[in-house]
């Protein structure tokens, strides 16, 4: 499973995954900003900054081919709209969408690829994005392999007694078994929430997660933000320049 | 419908993020106060629970399946603000670690998604829920909760002057109805067979609050929603008519643009005003 | 000497009223470990629950000397770590070792000590190696011995364990009797295992149906209720 994958390039060791992931946050907004905005001489641009995130896969040693290709996810659905802006008689724009959404998900995928999303996560709350929310994404994540395993099982039961996508009519028989799943499904998540939560009180809960350790922002953390940020700046400027 | 990165113009794009940090904060707070103590496993498993129900597969025609999106479930089982949570959650972890739907175009998608869509989705239970309509408030708030999300989310995109001649609009505005549909359907059978199974967990809509102040909130977002989609097809159309230099006529459009999409924010953040003044004078 | 544990008259309904334990004495002796047998849905899970009072029914209870009241239970649950049935509920944490070191940290502990302590727990359960593992990569033995190190962390006075050995296959389940057999807590044990009960306890309650049915030594307690789970295939009706 692709997140499977993603998690196990995360757990690699190199220079790029001991940076702080607040460094490599910032790092990455200003790339994606810097791409955004960017509209003249935007191919060149573009590949610039291909070859900018190639390197840092390398230097993070991070299967390049297959982060390339796991950051096509996006491609199917920019595909549709680059075609309708050609049949529309716009093929820069659809052009500008197609390469805009690959390398923002590219520069993501070498992000998370390099960063726990627990420590990832934890590095947007030292931010300021409200704990809470935090918190409740990192249960999310905990959570849902372990609830999908439980939905895979429900499927496979219902399959195994010759449920097939056969009758047609939503509110027919099959329609309600699948809403019955579903509801159970929620009962026993909710259920588990439960337990989840006894647990918690039973080691001495009180309302908020305390850190193991706090990350500190090291002298090669402010080397690595102030390089990683302007490398696609000065890219731009560059480009720009070049341009008639 | 996550918009990816690059598809958003930077006005559209960066109102939204400005737009839906604060709304977060807001909500985020309102759902700490709201739930008793076991907030954070509970939005947590349960936002896990929306993420896998995708899986389980609904027959909608003859060798075709849907699934559920969640945000009406959400908000009848947890209420309003903790389900926009759990949404905007979802989003960050689908944006972050599926790549599905851009970091910078995450605020246009919580918006449209976990707040909009929730809000939306929300309201007519909020004021048919505890009336004979109930059944077709759970349809009806499953239903908008999934056609107020798409369409916002096209108007953005048209907004930012993504190409999408008639024919394409037509087919996805039938697109969006059809899953509307279906997300109606499948909330109300699953609100059913939940009621059945596990009463307690369903949010009961106080009959107290006022339902004009609903029902006025819920003609708002959607003629916010109906009207940001009316500006951002209009133009489209009106440059082909006039077959003007699509930069010239690009620059003041987006002024406009932004300036309607700020009118359907202002419009949000009055109403949610209005509620807390009203609440407080107990209307 | 003052009993580790002692309940008079515990009792316990469901939200919709179904009465979960209906007036159920206890008492745990400094230094005996006792085994919880009895049908699913007896009330043997409900009660260890109010043990540290994660559930208040009517009734005295006394832990250690406290009485399980407010006030008391976070010196209660220090003293008293019950190990859950489904390991995935309880190792909530994204990695082990933060999981493991979650009960430290809300003692107060600083990060340094609690992170030395969960170490040491981890060894005494041989997991040392786990520490940066996501939970969701173990195994279901992994699980139940890192939620173990969970509350051996925090120095226990008293080990509750739910059903230990579910999920476990064969060599999981002796893995983990040998790892119980050696931690020198007091425990309580809930449990379908007959023979783990026996190898580890000193005596068992039967619940049935909410209520104490009988206690007595395992063996005693095991056939008259016939509790066994040794068949012979001849024995068995087709």
């Amino acid at each position: 499973m692709r997140h499977a994958v993603l998690e196990r390039w995360a757990r690699g060791s190199s220079p790029f995954h001991r940076c702080d992931s607040r460094a490599k946050i910032v790092a990455l907004l200003v790339f994606l900003i810097a791409l955004a905005t960017a509209n003249r001489g935007l191919p060149l641009f573009a590949c610039g900054l291909l070859v900018l995130l190639v390197a840092a896969l390398l230097w993070a040693r991070v299967p390049v081919w297959g982060a390339l290709v796991r950051a096509g996810v996006v491609l199917p659905f920019s595909a549709v709209f680059a075609a309708v802006s050609w049949l529309a008689g716009d093929p820069a724009r659809g052009a500008s969408l197609s390469m805009k959404s690959y390398l923002s998900a590219l520069a993501v995928l070498l992000v998370i690829s390099t960063t726990p999303l627990p420590v990832l996560l934890r590095g947007l709350g030292a931010m300021g994005v409200p704990h809470f929310l935090l918190d409740v994404g990192q249960f999310l994540y905990r959570y849902f392999f372990v609830i999908s395993e439980e939905a895979q099982c429900m499927n496979q039961a219902a399959a195994a007694r010759g449920a097939t996508v056969r009758q047609w009519t939503p509110g027919g028989q099959r329609f309600r078994a699948s809403a019955g799943a579903l509801a159970v499904l929620f009962a026993r998540s909710y259920a588990r929430a439960e337990d989840i939560h006894r647990a918690m009180l039973a080691r001495g809960y009180r309302g908020r997660f305390l850190l193991l350790d706090a990350a500190r922002f090291r002298r090669a953390d402010v080397l690595f933000t102030a390089v990683a940020s302007l490398a696609p700046l000065a890219l731009r400027i560059a480009v720009e320049r070049a341009l008639p | 419908m996550h918009i990816p990165d690059g598809f958003l113009s930077t006005p559209v794009w960066a109102t939204l993020d400005v737009a839906a940090a604060p709304a977060v904060v807001y909500l985020t707070r309102r759902a700490q106060r709201s739930l008793d103590e076991n907030q954070v496993p509970l939005l947590g498993v349960l936002g896990a629970f929306v993420f896998a129900a995708q899986m389980i597969n609904f027959p909608v025609g003859p060798g075709t399946t849907g699934h559920l999106v969640g945000g009406a479930l959400l908000a009848f089982t947890l209420g309003p603000a903790p389900a926009s949570v759990v949404m905007a959650a979802i989003l960050a972890i689908q944006a972050l670690v599926f790549q599905d739907g851009g970091i910078l175009a995450l605020g246009a998608n919580i918006t449209n998604m976990a707040v909009m869509g929730v809000l939306a989705g929300y309201l007519p239970f909020h004021i048919w829920g505890a009336t004979k309509w109930r059944r077709f408030s759970l349809f009806a708030g499953g239903a908008l909760s999934v056609l107020v999300s798409a369409c916002l989310a096209l108007a953005e995109l048209l907004i930012s002057g993504v190409r999408m001649p008639p024919s394409v609009l037509s087919v996805s505005l039938a697109l969006f109805t059809v899953s509307a549909i279906l997300e109606g359907l499948i909330t109300l059978a699953v609100m059913q067979a939940l009621e059945r199974i596990q009463p307690r967990t369903v949010h009961q809509p106080q009959p107290s609050k006022s339902p004009v102040l609903a029902a006025v909130a819920l003609t708002a977002v959607l003629l916010a929603t109906v009207g940001v989609l009316f500006a951002a097809g209009g133009p489209d159309g009106i440059e082909k008519l006039l077959k003007l230099q699509p930069a010239s006529l690009h620059s003041t459009f987006l002024s406009q643009a932004s300036a309607g999409i700020l009118g359907l924010l202002l419009i949000y953040g009055a109403c949610l005003v209005i509620g807390r003044v009203a609440r407080h004078r107990s209307l | 000497m003052n009993p580790l544990i002692e309940v008079r008259g515990l009792h316990y309904r469901y939200e919709d009223g179904t009465v979960a334990l209906n007036g159920v004495d206890f008492r745990l002796e400094p230094g005996e470990s006792v085994a919880l047998l009895g049908p699913n849905g007896s009330g043997k899970t409900t009660f260890a629950l109010h043990l540290n009072g994660l559930l208040r029914g009517e009734g005295d209870i006394q832990v250690c000397g406290l009485a399980v009241e407010k006030q008391n239970l976070p010196a209660i649950r220090r003293k008293l770590g019950i190990v859950f049935q489904d390991s995935d509920s309880q190792l909530f944490m994204p990695t082990v070792v933060e999981d493991v070191a979650f009960g430290l940290l809300n003692l107060g502990m600083d990060s340094a000590s609690a992170l030395v302590k969960a170490r040491a727990a981890l060894e005494t359960v041989g997991m040392t190696g786990a520490e940066g593992k996501a939970p969701y990569h173990l195994s279901a033995g992994e699980k139940k011995r890192v939620a173990i190190a969970g509350i051996l962390a925090m120095e226990p006075e008293i080990l509750v364990l739910d059903e230990p050995t579910t999920f476990l296959d064969p060599p999981g389940h002796r893995s983990l009797a040998e790892l119980l057999a050696q931690l020198p807590q007091p425990k309580i044990l809930i449990t379908h295992d007959s023979r783990l009960a026996a190898a580890l306890c000193n005596r068992a309650v039967f619940f049935d149906r909410g209520q104490v049915a009988g206690e007595g030594p395992v063996d005693m307690i095991v056939a008259r209720f016939g509790w066994d789970l040794a068949w012979e295939r001849s024995k068995l009706r087709f």
